[in-house]
């Protein structure tokens, strides 16, 4: 088996929405002090290129596009045991929706393989910002790359034939299905658990030199292509869930015994809505 | 939506108010689609929600509503078409080849592409299931045009017809509404459930369109080796169940959750569960509802300590009616459910399964 089979994670930097709040008067999302991760489906993506890199040998490059700050989210790739992160950073990337994206990111990659040919290319299911699961399919249709979603094992790389056998999650099962290199990867969640960064790597990480690309750098052909501009998608309103006016209504009963309020709850509920009774008790029958 | 300025929200930009014209060459696309998705001989519910979706907006448009049959010779296809026009469509385009015998990417991607381009629809709706979200992202790139995932609200802004595509961000703590400029068709996926589904009409029919496949088995790179189908028995269908008991961290304990099963078990009902409890791993991921799990509609959801996070509740909101056991008269879940027990959910669940047993006891001997 060769040695030098190259990896390219795509990550993303975003805010842990567990803590954001939004204001309750002014309805604007309150951003102070929420703290910005890795997408934790990236990070699946990344522990899958890492296991591939224990069984056959690999150089991982792991590749991100936003702010300066998101340097950190490579930082923190590097210390689990990446070889080499890209930055794409430029003002004219902003506003971009998952067209313009992938774009910017095929872009990249086209540079990146001009070096070192690249065989796979992992992305994360989706991001838990923007949700879409679109970005890793447009990357592959741009790089005419096989596209293999939901990937939940990879059973077999041969790179001498530039074969790649995965089983993948569908609806209603699992499909087995072998595939040509180049590849783009999307893995299913919860197929793996990060491994620990090791004290050298942590030490590495942080004094990498991490390469910073802008738009030119990044071998960008249509810079009508990137960005807003680039964006078929605009939001066009952002704003806060109607709160249901209605309320539970609380049962309560004298003796607030578990019994009674039960019963009471029975009764009420089949009184207002009849139609339950005959949903009930219904499977296996 | 990736914004890469993130953790930037995605803020409401003046683009998306602009008046704009509509290319001369996009205002040939016209009329409603929705892929009409199949496995083991049998039509995705997904696609009927998003007929009767799509029927609401054809009509606003005063446009055609047409499905997308994909499939092989064999595979019941002529009946795919007559189930999606019981449920609204107009017409089917119907597409027959071995080669799209199971899902794979490059074949349905080319066979859809191509049916756009010919037939120019403006609107395309495709299921939020692994192979709607699969085939959706690789269309779109192809096509070049917008594409909003996981939507919860479709309408037509009245103004310039196009769609207005809402859906949730930042884990449910905001709604967004995207509109797709200056390109055509303008795609979105809706995830299962989350739309009603419309009544079966079997009077209604339609025409058939066939079109070829312009692909050979050999131009396929990928190879299907295998299918290993789910074990059905096992399976948990949560988001077509009609009751669902769930339980959350308030059981407290992983033996308490048996009380949870008992209930469900008594009223035939699927067990359902909030993401703390399945990454404790008393319950498996299949069993977690809310936006990083499955999307419910059941008739009955009773929800045991559960404190009724954004992020749940965007999953089970949908239910008929909800009963909430919580401990805390100030939970969030209160707010919405549509009854509230305020006690301790050990000694309610079982009390709850005791009356139920009794009441079908008694059913069964009015009979
Ligand atoms: C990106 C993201 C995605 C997420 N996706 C999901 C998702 O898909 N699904 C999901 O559920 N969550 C999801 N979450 C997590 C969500 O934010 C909440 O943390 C979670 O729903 C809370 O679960 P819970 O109600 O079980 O626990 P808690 O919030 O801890 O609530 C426990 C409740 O039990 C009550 N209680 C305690 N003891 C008792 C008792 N003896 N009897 C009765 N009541 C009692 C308490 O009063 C409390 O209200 C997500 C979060 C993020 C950030």
């Amino acid at each position: 088996m060769s040695l030098n089979m190259h990896i390219v994670v795509c990550i993303k930097q975003v805010p842990d929405s567990a803590q954001i709040r939004v204001h309750p008067v002014t309805n604007t999302i309150m951003r102070q002090g929420v703290p910005a991760i890795v997408n934790p489906y990236d990070l699946v993506a990344l522990e899958e290129a890492l296991r591939l890199k224990d069984r056959y040998g690999a150089r991982i490059t792991v590749l991100s596009m936003g702010p300066p700050q998101a340097e950190g989210a490579l930082r923190k790739a590097l210390s689990f045991g990446a070889d080499e992160a890209i930055l794409l950073t430029d003002r004219s990337f902003a506003g971009a929706d998952t067209l313009a994206t992938s774009y910017a990111l095929a872009s990249a990659i086209r540079k990146i393989r001009l070096d070192i040919p690249v065989d796979l290319v992992f992305a994360g299911k989706q991001t838990i910002d923007g949700d879409t699961a679109q970005v890793g399919p447009g990357i592959a249709i741009r790089l005419k790359m096989q596209l293999l979603t939901y990937v939940s094992k990879i059973e077999t790389i041969d790179l001498d034939k530039s074969e790649l056998t995965v089983q993948r999650r569908a609806e209603g099962g699992v499909q087995v299905l072998k595939t040509r290199l180049p590849a783009l990867i999307t893995v299913l969640e919860g197929i793996n658990e990060m491994r620990f960064a090791t004290m050298s790597d942590m030490f590495r990480a942080a004094r990498y030199p991490i390469r910073v690309w802008d738009k030119d750098a990044a071998g960008i052909e249509d810079i009508s292509k990137i960005g807003l501009k680039g964006s078929p998608t605009v939001v066009s309103k952002v704003f806060a869930p109607t709160p249901r006016t209605q309320k539970a209504e609380i049962i309560q009963t004298q003796s607030d015994q578990p019994g009674d309020v039960a019963a009471t709850l029975l009764a009420k509920m089949f009184a207002r809505f009849p139609q339950l009774r005959d949903a009930i008790g219904r499977r296996g029958e | 939506m990736s914004n890469p300025t993130a953790p930037t929200p995605p803020a409401a930009r003046p683009a998306g108010r602009r008046k704009f014209e509509l290319d001369p060459r996009l205002k040939a696309y016209k009329g409603v689609w929705v892929f009409i998705e199949h496995e083991r001989g049998a039509v995705h519910p997904v696609s009927f929600e998003l007929l009767g979706e799509g029927r609401k907006l054809a009509d606003q448009l005063g446009v055609e509503l047409a499905g997308v049959v994909l499939g092989a010779a064999g595979e019941h296809t002529r009946r795919f078409c007559q189930d999606a026009f019981c449920h609204g469509a107009d017409l089917c385009f119907l597409l027959e080849d071995p080669v799209l015998a199971q899902y794979r990417n490059q074949p349905y991607s080319r066979a859809l592409t191509d049916l756009v381009n010919k037939h120019q629809p403006e609107i395309l709706l495709l299921g939020a299931t692994t192979l709607g979200r699969d085939l959706a992202g690789s269309v779109a790139t192809t096509l070049q045009t917008g594409l909003t995932a996981d939507c919860t609200g479709l309408a037509i802004d009245p103004e310039n017809r196009s769609l207005a595509a809402t859906r949730p961000t930042f884990g449910g703590s905001l709604l967004c509404t995207i509109v797709t400029l200056n390109y055509r068709p303008q795609m979105a996926t809706v995830r299962p459930r989350v739309m009603s589904m419309p009544a079966r009409n079997d009077t209604r029919s339609g025409r058939v369109i066939e079109e070829p496949l312009a692909l050979l088995e050999t131009d396929v790179v990928t190879k299907l080796l295998e299918f290993i189908a789910d074990d059905k028995r096992a399976e948990v269908n949560l988001p077509f169940a009609d009751i669902i008991v769930a339980g959350g961290r308030g059981m407290k304990r992983p033996d308490n959750f048996q009380l949870v099963r008992d209930l469900a078990e008594v009223l035939g009902a699927e067990v359902g569960a909030t993401r703390p409890v399945v990454q404790s791993g008393w319950v498996s991921a299949d069993h977690q509802v809310g936006q990083s799990g499955k999307t419910v509609r059941p008739k009955l959801y009773i929800a045991a300590g559960i404190s009724g996070a954004v992020q749940h509740r965007v999953g089970m909101e949908g239910s008929d009616v909800i009963v909430a056991i919580n401990q805390d008269a100030s939970a969030p879940i209160f707010d919405f459910a549509t009854y509230g027990i305020v006690g301790n959910a050990m000694q309610i669940l079982p009390a709850l399964t005791a009356a139920f047993r009794q009441h079908l006891a008694t059913e069964k001997l009015a009979v």
